[in-house]
């Protein structure tokens, strides 16, 4: 009896030191002793964390750089298949905005048939100015057909192949348009020349030529039909000793540019050659 | 097979003349990609069919050129046999020799295109030809020569191999 109140006793009172020292640790009384503790075990822990993951790191790395190089390798195929996919589609919406342009301008004229051809090269001798279009006799292209673009006159068909033609600039140098000034009211005719710039002759001395007059195919001499645009006249040369006024024109179709052209192929040339008395 | 080899090579020469090279110009001039091909394939020793390179190059460049092919034709062959005939005296300089074919070649392919214009009724002035045509040419042809050059040496050890190449 008396052992089990001294055991309750020894129980009790080591509950209440517990307690008190609870209640003195929470009340922040270790705090310094508590603190030297924890300090030593969170060091304790960091030092062996960082050696852990220095390990680990060592021990997985090679396996991490190879497949972040495969995976490398192949965003960058993917990019350089993005890229390739890019600059095929800016090329398709050039053709769009190309092939919309024509479309309208066919629309806007539709007494005439157009067959639609693309540039697929140049003439290799720097002495003539002439394109070579993929449609040939095969598509109904004919030799003397003209060739516009939705801004203006381009040419006429030169020589002509089964899948294949080849069409004069009108600033190749043997090209002679007849044009007329629309506000001049006069006929002229149209050259062009070895660096492609065109000139315009045979303006009547009287005429009143200003820059910014509208030149326009005249249809004379059968060779192109009337009222197809060629460009601006820039300025004019004016001497009082020349039989005839000359201008050069700005054309409206830019041959440098050139990619897809329409052919006018319900315009038959008329061939006035056999009129002119042969010597 | 070393004559059939002038197919493709010329064929491809001249689809790069005309849809590649013939759009690079300076000022008004362009290079002629055919002419330096063949002036330094006729160059390379050993070669013995520049003849044949010369007239189907200039037949094809006439057949899409809008030029009489006679211009081609006769500029090709003239320029094979300076170039068989300077390949004797000058074998130790052959990049000289290249670039005096070149410039002799460019040259007398543009007097007889002036002429052969002429005939046809298209007279140009050759003050301004000259100055916007014909040296801007040269210029271009003379920077393709030395690849050019190059590379036709290369085809032609491996067409023509010799003992110290082998």
């Amino acid at each position: 009896m008396r052992n089990n109140f001294s055991r309750a006793l020894q129980t009790t009172i080591i509950f209440l030191v517990m307690g008190g020292v609870i209640a003195l640790a929470l009340g922040g009384y270790f705090s310094s002793a508590s603190n030297v503790f924890t300090g030593s075990l969170v060091n304790l822990q960091t030092w062996l964390s960082s050696r852990f993951i220095a390990v680990q790191e060592f021990l997985t790395a090679p396996r991490d750089v190879a497949s972040l190089r495969q995976r490398n390798a192949e965003l960058e195929a993917e990019v350089s298949e993005l890229q390739a996919q890019v600059i095929q589609l800016q090329q398709r919406v050039g053709e769009t905005e190309i092939l919309a342009a024509l479309v309208d301008f066919s629309r806007a004229n539709p007494d005439n048939t157009y067959k639609a051809a693309e540039v697929i090269g140049r003439d290799p001798s720097p002495f003539l100015h002439y394109v070579i279009i993929n449609r040939g006799s095969n598509d109904g292209i004919l030799r003397g057909m003209p060739v516009v673009t939705d801004q203006g006159l381009v040419g006429r068909v030169d020589a002509v192949i089964a899948d294949a033609a080849r069409v004069q600039l009108i600033t190749d140098p043997a090209s002679n348009v007849n044009v007329r000034l629309e506000n001049a009211q006069t006929d002229a005719s149209l050259v062009g020349s070895v660096t492609g710039d065109l000139e315009l002759e045979l303006i009547p001395q009287e005429t009143n030529v200003e820059a910014g007059d509208l030149v326009l195919t005249s249809g004379l001499g059968g060779g192109y039909p009337p009222d197809l645009i060629v460009g601006q006249v820039v300025n004019i040369r004016a001497r009082d000793f020349d039989l005839f006024q000359q201008a050069t024109v700005q054309p409206v179709v830019d041959f440098n540019r050139l990619q897809i052209i329409l052919v006018i192929v319900n315009f038959t040339p008329v061939d006035i050659g056999p009129l002119f008395p042969t010597p | 097979m070393r004559d059939l080899l002038a197919i493709p090579v010329i064929f491809l020469a001249v689809v790069l003349q005309s849809s590649i090279v013939s759009r690079i110009p300076l000022l008004s001039g362009n290079a002629d990609l055919p002419l330096v091909i063949l002036a330094a394939w006729a160059l390379q020793e050993g070669v013995d069919t520049a003849w044949h390179w010369a007239i189907l190059a200039g037949l094809m460049i006439g057949f899409v050129s809008g030029i009489p092919m006679l211009v081609p034709l006769a500029t090709y062959l003239l320029v094979v046999i300076m170039a068989r005939l300077l390949q004797r005296r000058v074998w130790q300089a052959p990049l000289l020799a290249m670039f005096g074919i070149t410039f002799i070649g460019t040259l007398i392919l543009h007097i007889f295109s002036l002429g052969a214009l002429r005939l046809n009724g298209t007279a140009l002035p050759i003050v301004e030809t000259l100055g916007l045509l014909t040296l801007p040419s040269i210029l271009l042809n003379m920077l393709l020569a030395v690849p050019v050059y190059a590379v036709m040496r290369d085809l032609a050890h491996w067409m023509y191999p010799t003992p110290e190449f082998e």
